[in-house]
């Protein structure tokens, strides 16, 4: 049955299509585009919105194409006067008590709302009420997500989101009707409920009723200040998607032009990431290798994900101690720097302002974080997601896609391919493995780990490595996550590390990245594409294994003396604390 | 949210113990948070945080979702009730006879609004649909006694006559 072909008219055009398929998977083998906007392939598929509404040929009324089965000798007719409409009318209600102020709307250029509405002409006046639109009051409560709910139009997709694919569900609908709004129980501030700050209802919206919360102003103040020296580093994802916000295809590697518009834009210096990936490989192979022959606690989770480790303390705060305590790159990048880097330059650590660009929402509530601090203020002043840069240098006029390369600065320009891995699912596990192998076995032949790579949520294998055999395992999306702890905690399965990312494929799909409309979401594997830039950088350097960076060879020697030294121990790693699960 | 003192939990243990076996009743079934939420209010007589959070724990789903199907059905109350239980009707004759006023008279007197609840605990607040009784328009009920043709000059008579007789509406 499974394999049964269903053979259907669109528009006159005949389709075949496995059984189950809907109408609107149809459609598009056909090249028939039906719009949607509840819809999002993966994480919501509800048939609320009736955006999607075609005609079936025989049967009375409308019906939801992104829900609806196809049949054997259906005929759908997807553009009769019926269905524009009925998609009009639908798409004017929605305009109803929707919040219209889209000139300076973050989401301005790419709503999914206004693309409809110009696409059915739609009058947006046509039912607006007096104050619909200015009834609720906006949560900026969190550091990291803003919520308007005034321009929220109730699609479920970042509900769904949270639910269905982080399993936290720490928001949903409440109360019914034309009352209905989207927050958390007890209709709570964000920072008071259970939320990981993972960001994937943001990407998941479709208009501006979730954004980051923009720190572009702080970082434009830096740079006219002439006291203070400011220093960004990038994440390894982020030369991978900055391009798709100045419309060049996904999976373009940009790092020379990002280098060289942070750069313009003002930034003292400009560092790469990819170099304190490396730093937290050597500390947690270390750890890693510690734990395996002193009987300490394992599985060994790694850290470098704030969201997970967020998701980490409210869910399971049994498992704190078998998360790794080293600090995330970000966060040991803004320890080397506020620390070494001042030491050796004679900087006052207060004069220093450290901007992080990070793809990643979670990792503006991580800066905050007191226990991560090496002074008594914070070692990253400002975190900005990807989307923040590319609005930084759009507003200094930056001629982004026509700048000349250019490359990181000195001491923390060169990076191994396992640091660059990092911002994809099974890069960080990846990573670990090449150095652990080595410190192991005294060998470097290991470098490819086949089995960690690849989009799948949950990913298992098993080394051999020095005679030690090390069973990994490597989830993305904390629904993943969660059943792999679940796995762990039954004792079903015991593994000696495993790697967990918030965000559904990794860093590359995290919530700070460039918003993909569902018409691209639900047709392009945006998760591969972004990955693949990472991996053809990684197979195209030969510097492949974190230990043997002349950059770590520096730190270490200038300053951290060895992994797991008091030095290194004080400035690299981290505590946790329990949070409640509500 | 109004967060008024009288919204101290005060939940006993027995509650607690009542409260438990009914999930555990529940646990297992589809849609089972709906019963819960049902023999919950009965239990407490209205959903605070502390009852949706036991609730939500129990069957290991989080409070978002709790929240979400006790705000969307009108019979699911998040505040506590009075010891006299004020139901004003909005069906349409009342309406149309005027007990918006009535309401508001209401309102007015006793400081709180429709859903909410007196600080003392003496009388709690709630609109409904229709009692049966529109041959009476307008009309409202305290307790199970039903007050017909009411005028807003009449609401504090009425509900004066309760704080006499404090304990004595009892079923």
């Amino acid at each position: 049955m499974e394999n049964q072909m269903i053979h259907l008219k669109i528009n006159g055009i005949p389709a075949e299509v496995p059984a189950g398929s809907t109408i609107l998977q149809a459609a598009k083998t056909v090249n028939v585009d039906i719009p949607s906007l509840c819809y999002l392939k993966d994480i919501n598929c509800i048939g609320a919105c009736r955006v999607c509404v075609v005609e079936i040929v025989g049967r009375r009324g409308l019906t939801a194409a992104c829900t609806y089965p196809v049949e054997e000798g259906m005929e759908v007719l997807t553009n009769t006067p019926a269905v524009r409409n009925s998609r009009k009318t639908t798409i004017e209600l929605l305009l109803s008590s929707h919040s219209k102020k889209c000139l300076s709307c973050p989401r301005g250029n790419n709503c999914e709302l206004q693309k409809l509405s110009v696409a059915y002409g739609a009058d947006e006046d046509r039912f607006s009420g007096d104050g619909d639109d200015k009834r609720y009051a906006i949560d900026d409560s969190s550091p990291y997500l803003v919520r308007d709910n005034n321009k929220c139009i109730q699609c479920m997709r970042c509900v769904a989101a949270c639910k269905n694919v982080q399993s936290v569900s720490c928001i949903g609908p409440i109360r019914r009707g034309y009352n209905v709004h989207i927050g958390c129980a007890f209709d709570k501030p964000l920072n008071e409920a259970a939320c990981v700050g993972c960001g994937q209802c943001i990407v998941a919206c479709p208009v501006g009723a979730l954004t980051e919360k923009s720190q572009t102003e702080a970082v434009w103040n830096a740079i006219a200040d002439p006291s203070k020296k400011v220093v960004f580093f990038t994440a390894p994802s982020i030369r991978a998607t900055l391009g798709e916000s100045f419309d060049m295809p996904v999976g373009t590697n940009v790092e020379g032009k990002m280098v060289a518009a942070i750069r313009r834009l003002g930034a003292d210096e400009v560092f790469n990431m990819d170099v304190t990936a490396d730093l937290t490989i050597m500390e947690e192979a270390n750890e890693l290798i510690e734990r395996i022959q002193n009987g300490g606690t394992l599985p060994m989770f790694t850290s470098c994900c704030p969201g997970w480790v967020k998701f980490c303390e409210h869910y399971y705060p049994e498992f704190l101690p078998h998360l790794s305590s080293c600090k995330s790159p970000q966060q040991m990048f803004g320890a080397v720097l506020k620390s070494y880097y001042c030491e050796k330059n004679g900087i006052d650590p207060k004069d220093l302002f450290v901007v992080s660009v990070i793809p990643c929402t979670s990792k503006k509530f991580e800066v905050t974080r007191e226990e991560q601090r090496t002074h008594d203020f914070d070692d990253v002043d400002v975190a900005l997601t990807t989307r923040e840069l590319a609005a930084m240098i759009k507003r200094a006029g930056i001629d982004f896609t026509d700048l000349a390369d250019e490359k990181f600065d000195d001491p923390f320009e060169i990076a191994s391919g396992a640091g660059t891995i990092f911002g994809a699912t099974g890069g960080v596990m990846e990573a670990a493995l090449r150095t652990a192998a080595y410190k192991l076995d005294g060998t470097t032949e290991a470098v490819d780990f086949n089995e960690v790579r690849g989009t799948q949520g949950i990913k298992e294998a098993t080394y051999t490595v020095g005679g030690v055999e090390i069973k990994v395992a490597v989830a993305s999306g904390l629904a993943n996550a969660r059943k792999v702890v679940e796995m762990v905690k039954s004792g079903e399965k015991d593994y000696q590390m495993v790697e967990i990312m918030a965000c559904p494929g990794g860093c590359i799909n995290g919530g700070g990245q460039p918003v993909q409309s569902d018409a691209v979401r639900n047709n392009v594997d945006l998760k591969t594409i972004r990955a693949k830039a990472l991996y053809d950088v990684d197979r195209s350097i030969d510097l492949r294994k974190s230990h043997e960076s002349p950059v770590m060879k520096l730190l270490y020697d200038e300053y951290f003396e060895a992994p797991g030294k008091e030095k290194a121990h004080k400035l690299l790693h981290t505590t946790y604390v329990e949070r409640s699960a509500h | 949210m109004n967060e008024k003192s009288l919204n101290t939990f005060k939940g006993t243990i027995v509650q607690e113990e009542q409260l438990k076996a009914v999930i555990a009743k529940h646990h297992d079934q589809p849609g089972g948070l709906m019963p819960i939420l049902q023999e919950a209010q009965g239990i407490y007589g209205y959903l605070p945080i502390e009852v949706q959070t036991m609730i939500a724990d129990g069957l290991g789903i989080s409070l978002s979702e709790v929240y979400g199907v006790a705000t969307f059905y009108s019979q699911f109350s998040l505040t506590p009730k009075g010891e006299h239980k004020i139901s004003v009707c909005l069906g349409t004759a009342c309406y149309v006879k005027g007990s918006d006023k009535i309401l508001e008279a209401i309102e007015t007197k006793l400081g709180i609004k429709s859903g909410e609840c007196t600080e003392d605990g003496m009388f709690s607040i709630d609109s409904c649909r229709c009692v049966g009784a529109c041959g009476l328009a307008p009309v409202m009920m305290v307790d199970e006694d039903v007050y017909g043709k009411v005028t807003p000059e009449q609401v504090g008579g009425i509900l004066d006559s309760y704080l006499n007789k404090k304990g004595g509406a009892e079923e």
